[in-house]
């Protein structure tokens, strides 16, 4: 039990909390019971202030970390503690993958299901919690197994809602057969956004796992040039040497933090010029592994500190196909206000599911990390927020770290029905965070 | 809850009534401000201050009375002032101050003692008990309104500028000992402003308006400067005017 100042991945806005790790649902319910305001943390991956509540009690769920046998089906039940991580060492060797991963593989189950996460087969799959056939939740007024069919309410209020419900100590999930540790990749370059969103738009449906890179400082007949990389689990008899080999420890580490600015426009200029150059026009089938494929930056642990000390947020927002003129609207606003970025990630997202605050609705969503510290930033990003507001689209909670709470409320029109659910299992509201207060999530 | 950006959502200012504290308040309003507590001495001003942060965009404005002659106060106000924001308070202003008239005041202990007592005796009390709240919290920023006149005090103001070096040294020390309380301490060095304060002075070199000083300030809470200067050239030249020898700093200094 200590008391220590924290925050996301952005290294913005840091709040002194008490930080108590629990190990088992008796603790948790013994916590809920005693204190006044308080929040799960997982592996802290969330960008903005989820995961912290300032001046409350904040529960590691790092303690809930049991991984259960695989059965042969491929259903598995974990502890919400657990990371993709942790799960995949066991998983891959024995022939399955996780239905989704984020782009890192250091996030817990809890975290997962907490910000429903997509990753690149969102068009294909669907977002995490499609795949969690149950769980159980810990909330102030009691401990509860929920599974779609049994309580959908409680379920699916559970999911995205970033930990506002209550404790999840673990999860029963669907895992996906793969048969080798490596992916068939497509790789294609495209010189502008309308090339790109076209091949996407049209050949998705192709593949499994999709993404773009896409330049958003590039201005002109090159505004929105990308990389698009598209691709497969490869069969046992699609590579010369087939493995099942769970996934390596980073090797590399940013062990200080670097003036703030480092990250600068001509530097990250630079950065994106040389990845163009590197990337193929076309290339086909080419067998990566699952990490390089999956989870790419992971090969370089606190990267985040790469920003300083001032930090740096990431602006992921989602918007339908009638509105994909605003995914090219919002490159071209930040290309031309240069401020720097790195390639940014597009995606298409496939149907969303039944939770009221889960992030994905069919069509595209794009995320791009910004550091902190140009003085036009906020304005930039407050006007982009317009642009999300006007198209129906939202901005994705598990990213944000400086929405205003009308323009919130506006993007999540299905509110309302999560603060019923809410007033009636904890009505005394003591599950709360920063990104809750800051954004009037859970109302007066 | 304070963004990213720094910009809070609900701000406490200490001496509401403030020509300077009035300008930052509009920049804080116009980006996530939505929540204000105004404290100070008269209603009507308060009143007039609070309307305007409403058309900035603020939804809820709160006043509290309180005479800053009246340290043994200070922490009732701040209580107060904390009970009517009703939520976490994410800045706290404070802008109380009082130039005085130093040829008047020197021979007079009563305008002597009430230099000290709105200058330094108020506002550190009030620091005390913010320190209190605000650690508890777990997150907040303080901005202290100081002044170059603390850096070296002049002949021509000694009571106010006495008083503000002791209130500057104080909060930089207060800050140290912030570290790891998720509370910021930040120290404004403004030069000379043209607000009421100084109203029929003569004007002196490097004189901004109050929305140039708010400017900076959004800056320097940005940037999560320990020390804002006013305009940030003054850091230079007053590093410059400290290390003159005192004969030269009264022939410049005396005259403005
Ligand atoms: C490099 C990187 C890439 C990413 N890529 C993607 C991506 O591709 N797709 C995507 O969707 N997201 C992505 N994310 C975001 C990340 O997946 C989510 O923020 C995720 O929630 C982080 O999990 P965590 O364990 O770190 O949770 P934390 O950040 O610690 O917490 C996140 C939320 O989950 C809640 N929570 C945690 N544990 C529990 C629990 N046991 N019970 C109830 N609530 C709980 C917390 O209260 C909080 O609200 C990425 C993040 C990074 C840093
Ligand atoms: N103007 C400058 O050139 C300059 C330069 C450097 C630093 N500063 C500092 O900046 C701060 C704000 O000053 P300003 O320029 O905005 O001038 P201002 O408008 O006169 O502000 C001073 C504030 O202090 C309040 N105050 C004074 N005595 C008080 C008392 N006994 N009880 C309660 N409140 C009292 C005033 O209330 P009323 O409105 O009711 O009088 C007013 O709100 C002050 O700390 C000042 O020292 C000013």
């Amino acid at each position: 039990m200590s008391r220590e100042l924290l925050y996301g991945w952005g290294l913005t806005a840091p709040g002194n909390c008490e930080l108590r790790t629990v190990y088992d649902e008796a603790q948790v319910l013994d916590q809920l019971s005693k204190t006044t305001h308080t929040i799960a943390r997982g592996l802290g991956r969330s960008y903005g202030d989820p995961a912290q509540v300032s001046g409350g009690v904040v529960l590691n769920n790092r303690g809930l970390c049991e991984i259960g046998r695989i059965s042969d089906e491929g259903v598995v039940t974990v502890g919400a503690g657990a990371s993709i991580d942790e799960l995949l060492q066991l998983s891959i060797p024995l022939g399955w993958f996780v239905p989704v991963t984020a782009g890192t593989r250091q996030i817990t189950i809890g975290g997962a299901i907490a910000a429903d996460v997509h990753g690149k087969n969102h068009h294909v799959d669907g977002s995490f919690a499609n795949h969690v056939l149950s769980m159980r939740l810990v909330t102030p007024t009691g401990a509860h197994t929920i599974s779609p069919n049994s309580q959908p309410e409680l379920f699916w209020g559970t999911v995205g809602a970033m930990g506002l419900t209550g404790v999840i100590t673990e999860a029963t999930i669907q895992m996906t057969p793969i048969t080798t540790d490596s992916v068939l990749v497509d790789t294609d370059r495209y010189s502008n956004l309308e090339g790109v969103m076209t091949a996407m738009f049209e050949g998705d449906a192709n593949y499994r796992y999709s993404v773009a890179w896409v330049d958003c400082m590039t201005k002109g007949k090159n505004m929105g040039r990308a990389i698009l990389t598209r691709g497969d689990h490869a069969g046992v008899d699609q590579v010369t040497k087939p493995t099942l080999v769970g996934p390596q420890p980073p090797k590399i580490s940013v062990p200080f933090m670097p003036p703030s600015g480092l990250l600068n426009r001509a530097s990250v200029r630079l950065f994106n010029e040389a990845w163009f150059r590197v990337a193929p026009q076309h290339r086909e089938k080419e067998v990566q592994s699952l990490s390089t494929f999956f989870h790419p930056l992971d090969g370089v642990s606190n990267w985040n500190r790469m920003y300083g000390k001032r930090g740096f947020l990431q602006y992921q927002f989602a918007v339908s196909d009638d509105h994909s003129e605003t995914v090219v609207n919002a490159i071209k606003r930040l290309s031309e206000s240069g401020v720097a970025s790195f390639l940014a990630v597009l995606k298409r997202f496939g149907a969303g599911n039944a939770s009221p605050l889960s992030f994905p609705i069919p069509g595209w969503t794009l995320a791009l990390d910004l550091p902190i510290g140009s003085p036009r930033l906020p304005g930039i990003l407050d006007e982009l927020d317009d642009m999300v507001v006007a198209a129906g689209g939202r901005l994705y909670f598990a990213k944000d770290s400086r929405l205003s709470p009308e323009k919130a409320q506006v993007m999540y029109p299905r509110l309302g029905e999560f603060r019923t659910l809410k007033n009636r299992i904890d009505p005394e509201h003591k599950l709360t965070s920063d990104l809750a207060r800051r954004l009037r999530l859970v109302g007066e | 809850m304070e963004n990213a950006f720094g910009q809070p959502q609900n701000v406490v200012v200490l001496g509401g009534s403030s020509d300077i504290a009035r300008a930052i308040t509009r920049k804080l309003c116009a980006a996530r401000t939505s929540n204000v507590v105004l404290a100070g001495r008269s209603q009507k001003a308060l009143d007039a201050a609070g309307d305007e942060a409403k058309d900035y965009g603020a939804t809820t404005v709160s006043t509290v009375l309180f005479d800053a002659e009246q340290p043994e106060n200070a922490a009732k106000t701040i209580d107060e002032a904390f009970a009517a924001a009703g939520e976490p308070v994410d800045l706290v202003i404070i802008a109380v101050g009082l130039l005085g008239k130093q040829e008047e005041d020197e021979n007079d202990p009563e305008a002597t003692w009430r230099m000290a007592a709105v200058n330094y005796a108020w506002p550190v009390t009030a620091l005390a008990q913010l320190r209190k709240l605000m650690v508890a919290q777990g997150h907040g920023r303080i901005l202290v309104i100081s002044s170059v006149a603390s850096v070296r005090v002049r002949r021509t103001m000694y009571n106010y500028g006495a008083a503000k070096a002791g209130l500057d040294r104080f909060a930089f020390g207060f800050s140290q000992g912030l570290e790891g309380t998720g509370v910021k301490m930040q120290i404004l060095r403004p030069g000379y402003v043209r607000t009421k304060m100084i109203a029929g002075l003569k004007e002196a070199p490097f004189t901004t308006g109050p929305n140039e000083v708010a400017d900076y300030v959004m800056r320097g809470i940005a940037n999560d400067s320990t020390i804002i200067w006013s305009p940030p050239i003054l850091r230079y030249v007053f590093f410059i005017l400290r290390h003159l020898p005192n004969s030269l700093w009264r022939a410049v200094m005396d005259r403005t």
